[in-house]
């Protein structure tokens, strides 16, 4: 039992259906221990590309860097056989009807990964007209990989990122596993496509905005909110010494090896300068 | 390999003398274009028809390349349609232009003339609203039906709407941070107009779709409540593992076989160009990246020489350096042979030969990442070239340092890596590819004889690529219109008999091996100018670009890619292009799509699809 | 005959296959063992089969120039002014940011309100940022590179993904480790290892040291030493970093670095002297 799965049993949920007995008792953490491992270990990614991170999410299933050595081989065409939404590229608005509808169908346990700049908070496509600033506007993202696109390897970082999320999760916490819960869980709604993208969530807030447009009120744009300018002043040269004293152990020790080598190496090259007489 | 016979173009010469002809021909129709920079002729609107027959039949400019709409608010107030045109002999393009209002802009539909026109006016209606009048299925391309507004124009405000032009201002000097939907009370990209109803909203983008000309009209009606039985209407897409990404057919069957087919894009459209006209010249460059993203290096290429015709308007411009030059068609043609591989890969794909042929394609492609990787700083998003140059020389080693834990180091001559990767690898692999898989019976039958393209129909749908040179039509621009070193490089272009998938697959595989043969012979040449300037001029963060407007063309590897710019030069004040267009090949060689399914099985639908290699990044931009 | 060519085709498959595991059987697993050469040569032109990659026991190194997300260079810690930031707030890369991810907000004294070459403030939007590098072409201090830190998966990116000056800062060992050629490059062009402000005004002074020491009719010129350390500077470090030296004592290294400045500005001297 690591201390962690101690830190999460603290943190019962009382919803959880569990007999008085049970409470507490180690078969669940030895249960999440089951659970978690036959969830991580056979995690079937949906066959889905939706943009140029797709490309490279490809060239991680192919042979170089194959990622079914972490039990991910099949790569499922249908949500309903799949467990992973990795959501690789730019989603429109256009797109995200479809997706959200994917992702309603795929069965619990799922996951979402946003993979790339994009799926996680827009891109560089950010200010079109056409393109949704995040999936997570509408799904519940498990791990963000950033990058424009991320390279094979740093998708495999992500993955096994979310392997590691399952790893701490627990039974006995329904925060981390839902769909262990009572009943269905609601399917999110689906956007409708109407004179620009309609979240069905929002729509009480788009029936007062229109109000307010009607009453010839501002719509739409919000004021930011202030900015707490710091008017610190600039730290002198003295005071930026000691900012730099706080920089962890590790950290320093690799600075010093790295000025060290390249000491050595300056005095290395001159030495042979020297000696061939320049 | 047979020559495609063309027949005799009934006048030769420059765009100029077709100008001329044209003046003399349709006085008072047709007149010059005489703003400073710009070229071609001003056609009225309402006797386009009538000039683009002349263009076509008796000045054999049968290749409309490019159709697409410009917005001069505050120059003119008018809207222009801008069209470019090519003799499939090769040659210059003729460059004509119709204008009309911005309020009820009405443009004659020319896709009776050059039916590869379809769904450039489809697309130009759905972003500037500019109706064709005659057009067979005027809809929203892009866009989906019922969306308000044209984005593209120019008084169009996006909801994270922040200035005309990059840089912003709120970046610097008191550039405190905040996220675009922290300022949108809806805390996301959307809009609403100001007299929206909600209680009256209705989704008719789908609607929309299953009304199309190709699919509706033959008795089955999706608003009908009784369908005829032996007629079906089918959804591909665009979740499909067939579709190369994001795009949907909607097929209408009779019994297996398709009677109609009905593309529906813009499931990616990610507003490439109304971001690129608030860009800089230079910020434009990683965003081509973005079109064809495997492809990028040839995205590069055609559009910094777009912008390049344009700087040359200007009195201070020297050319790209020879080295560079040489380093550009370096890349170009790798980026060829990495395209091909991977469409074959997924070509075999889509014929059910799932995965390996594509894996094994892409062990190789890898290869050449790893030489971009080295070279350029990605793998697939090159951003490497630049006006007057490329980003940084060839390194002298492919090296890399550890710098995580369990990094394992290379160290590579470079020269030695390209030349092994050209003379060796690559070659060896080719034939052992060609071995695997063009003697195969099965890949035979499913493509021999299927998905016929004829080679009059691929010139007038302005097919392009492999679909085009496929089809029998030797046209490729890096002969037909030379650009860069290609008029001293020794190549041949490939091309095929009957214009099936088969002829479609052995173009591709036979334009791998020209691509080594140019690749040998620039291996010399970069040993030659080893050391040489790769940039000429200055690299500067801001260039000036003088009024005038360009199409520079390349022949990437899915076709002729084509960026049409419009600069003001400093007359408004801000160096953004004013139009940024993208001739994208993939979105117009979807015109052949519908004919050449009809009457195939739906089975072969995909195969189809495979062989004209879209890639949705640039199909929907 | 019918069938030959897809005989002929799993001839192919049969190869691939036993390409993959030829090595194994040969060498016995030499392709797992942890030697360098091996994984180079695996990963090479040479590769037969599927040369995976064992992430994450074993990564690809990734090249020099390779992009990910920028960072901002500050001094080393044993620098004589550490921590400092090298970035001027000129925002020149804030304008050639073609999606507009990086905010710079440019110090002001707040004795005289005059701006201050240094930022006070310093964010980049990584869910923006498209690795472009644009930002590290056009700096015309060297003071933003990009880095090689691709493994950044997160849970929340609200928390980390708007990367403020703390986060962007690396000190420029850091650098010269990830890319020591163009470090090099890039440190022969200032003519320094230094900033190149730092080297613009350590040059200002020199000279006016040397026009008082022409002054004092006294010829100081200790060129040989000053052009072979100059020469060190430019040449590639490149092969030699990797090896590890042992420690030197703290005196010895500050004596190197006063020398090294010194040669530097000697050879700039010597250039705009030809
Ligand atoms: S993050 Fe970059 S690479 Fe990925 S989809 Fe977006 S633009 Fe393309
Ligand atoms: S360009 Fe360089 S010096 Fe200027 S603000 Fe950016 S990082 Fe700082
Ligand atoms: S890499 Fe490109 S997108 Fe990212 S901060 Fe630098 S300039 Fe901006």
């Amino acid at each position: 039992m690591s201390s962690k799965e101690l830190d999460l049993r603290q943190v019962h949920d009382t919803e959880f259906p569990l007999p008085a007995e049970m409470q507490g008792n180690v078969a669940i953490t030895s249960l999440s221990k089951i659970y978690n491992w036959s969830r991580r270990s056979s995690m079937w990614p949906m066959l889905f590309g939706l943009a140029c991170c797709a490309i490279e999410m490809i060239g991680t299933a192919s042979s170089r860097f194959d990622f079914s050595r972490f039990g991910m081989e099949v790569m499922r065409a249908t949500p309903r056989q799949s467990d992973l939404m990795i959501v690789s590229g730019t989603v429109t608005k256009k797109m995200i009807v479809p997706i959200v509808r994917l992702y309603n169908q795929m069965p619990e346990p799922k996951y979402v990964m946003a993979m790339g700049a994009c799926a996680s908070g827009g891109g560089p496509f950010k200010e079109g007209y056409n393109v949704v600033s995040g999936i997570d506007k509408y799904l519940p993202v498990d791990v963000y990989v950033p990058g424009c696109p991320p390279t094979p390897q740093a998708l495999l970082y992500g993955l096994i990122a979310l392997q590691k999320k399952i790893d701490g999760q627990s039974l006995a916490n329904l925060d981390d596993v839902p769909w262990y819960g009572v009943g269905p869980s609601e399917p999110t709604p689906i956007p409708i496509l109407g004179p620009d993208i309609i979240d069905p969530r929002q729509m009480d807030l788009i029936r007062r905005q229109a109000e307010l447009a009607a009453a010839g009120k501002p719509y739409g744009v919000r004021e930011l909110p202030p900015v707490v300018k710091t008017t610190k002043a600039i730290p002198s040269k003295a005071a930026k010494a000691a900012v730099a004293e706080v920089v962890d152990e590790g950290e320093l020790k690799r600075r010093e090896e790295a000025a060290r080598r390249r000491q050595a190496v300056l005095a290395r090259k001159r030495a042979r300068d020297a000696a061939k007489g320049v | 390999m047979v020559d495609y016979e063309v027949q005799a173009p009934p006048t030769t010469g420059s765009a100029q003398d077709a100008a001329t002809y044209l003046k003399a021909r349709f006085p008072g129709v047709v007149s010059d274009d005489t703003r400073p920079g710009f070229q071609g002729v001003i056609v009225q609107a309402d006797k386009l028809g009538e000039v683009a027959q002349a263009i076509r039949d008796e000045l054999g400019y049968n290749y409309l390349s490019s159709a697409t709409a410009v917005d001069y608010l505050g120059a003119g107030d008018h809207m222009e349609m801008v069209y470019h045109a090519y003799r499939i002999s090769g040659g210059g393009a003729l460059n004509f232009k119709v204008q009309t209002e911005r309020e009820k802009p009405v443009v004659p539909s020319l896709v009776n003339v050059y039916p590869g026109a379809n769904f450039q006016e489809r697309e130009a209606y759905d972003l500037y609203g500019i109706h064709f009048s005659g057009h067979p299925n005027l809809k929203r391309i892009l866009m989906w039906e019922g969306f308000a507004g044209y984005p593209m124009r120019k008084d169009w405000r996006e909801a994270y709407y922040e200035g005309e032009a990059k840089p912003f201002e709120s970046r610097w000097p008191a550039g405190w941070v905040h996220r675009a939907e922290e300022r949108n009370v809806f805390g996301s990209n959307v809009r609403y107009p100001a007299d929206f109803d909600l209680s009256k909203l209705t989704d008719i983008s789908d609607q929309a779709v299953y009304n199309s000309a190709s699919i509706s009209g033959m008795g089955v009606d999706y608003q009908q409540d009784e369908m005829e039985t032996d007629q079906l209407v089918v959804n591909m897409g665009p979740h499909h593992p067939s579709t190369h990404g994001v795009f949907r057919m909607v097929l209408k069957l009779d019994g297996e076989t398709i009677t109609g087919l009905e593309p529906v894009m813009g499931y990616l459209h990610r507003n490439h160009e109304k971001i690129g006209e608030r860009n800089t010249y230079l910020h434009n460059i990683p965003f081509t990246d973005r079109l064809d993203y495997i492809s990028s290096m040839g995205n590069n290429f055609g559009y910094v020489m777009a912008v390049e015709q344009l700087m040359a308007l200007g009195a201070r411009y020297t050319p790209p350096t020879r080295r560079a030059e040489i380093i550009r068609v370096l890349m170009a043609e790798l980026t060829r042979i990495v395209n091909h591989l991977w469409s074959i890969g997924f070509f075999l794909n889509d014929l059910g030969a799932f995965f390996t042929p594509m894996l094994y394609a892409n062990a190789e492609r890898e290869k050449i990442l790893d030489f971009f990787e080295a070279v350029a700083g990605s793998r697939l998003m090159c951003n490497y070239m630049r006006f007057g140059g490329v980003f940084k020389d060839i390194p002298d080693r492919i090296r890399s340092t550890a710098n995580l834990m369990n990094d394992r180091i290379r160290d590579y001559d470079t020269m030695e890596f390209l030349s092994d990767m050209i003379n060796e690898r690559l070659p060896r692999f080719l034939e052992e590819y060609d071995r695997y898989l063009t003697g195969n019976e099965i890949l035979l039958e499913r493509t021999v004889g299927q998905g016929v393209l004829s080679a009059e129909d691929a010139i007038a749908m302005s097919c392009a690529g492999p679909l085009l040179r496929g089809s029998g039509v030797a046209y490729d621009v890096r002969r037909a219109d030379p650009y860069s070193i290609y008029p001293e490089l020794d190549f041949d272009i490939p091309v095929g008999k009957q214009g099936d998938l088969f002829d479609r697959y052995m173009v591709r595989m036979q334009e791998m091996h020209e691509s080594l043969r140019i690749l040998r012979q620039l291996l010399p040449l970069l040993e030659e100018t080893k050391g040489q300037d790769i940039m000429s001029g200055t690299r500067a963060y801001n260039p000036r670009i003088p009024q005038g407007e360009s199409y520079g063309r390349v022949e990437n590897p899915k076709g002729e890619l084509g960026f049409y710019v419009v600069s003001w030069g400093d007359a408004k004040g801000t160096q953004n292009p004013w139009r940024y267009h993208v001739r994208a090949p993939s979105f117009i060689n979807l015109t052949a799509l519908g004919p050449m399914s009809v009457g195939q099985k739906v089975a072969d639908v995909v195969s189809i699809l495979g062989s004209i290699d879209i890639v949705l990044g640039e199909t929907d931009r | 005959m019918y069938g030959l060519g897809i005989l002929k085709g799993l001839g192919v498959t049969i190869r691939h296959f036993i390409d993959t595991y030829k090595d194994d059987v040969l060498y016995g697993f030499r392709k797992y063992s942890k030697s360098q050469d091996n994984f180079a040569v695996r990963q090479g032109t040479q590769a037969t089969g599927a040369y995976t990659v064992q992430y994450p026991e074993e990564k690809v190194a990734v090249p020099e120039r390779f992009r990910f997300t920028p960072f901002l260079v500050v001094n080393d810690a044993d620098h004589e002014s550490p921590g400092e930031d090298w970035c001027t707030s000129c925002g020149i890369c804030s304008k050639v940011c073609p999606p507009q991810c990086i905010w710079i907000v440019r110090g002001t004294d707040p004795a005289t309100g005059r701006p201050v070459p240094q930022p006070e403030a310093f964010f980049i939007d990584i869910d923006i940022c498209m690795n472009c590098g644009f930002c590290a072409e056009f700096c015309p201090f060297d003071a933003i590179k990009m880095d090689h830190d691709y493994e950044m998966a997160s849970y929340d990116r609200t928390s980390v993904n708007i990367h403020d000056k703390e986060r962007l800062s690396k000190p420029f060992s850091y650098w010269m480790k990830i890319a020591p050629t163009t470090a090099t490059e890039e440190a022969d062009a200032r003519g320094g290892w230094e900033h190149s402000d730092v080297i613009k005004e350590k040059k200002k002074k020199a000279d006016a040291e040397a026009k008082a020491a022409a002054k004092a009719a006294a010829p100081a010129a200790p060129a040989p030493v000053a052009a072979a350390v100059g020469e060190a500077v430019a040449a590639p470090v490149a092969e030699a970093v990797a090896v590890a030296e042992s420690a030197e004592d703290e005196e010895k290294k500050k004596a190197e670095r006063l020398a090294k400045r010194e040669a530097a500005l000697a050879r700039k001297k010597a250039n705009k002297g030809d």
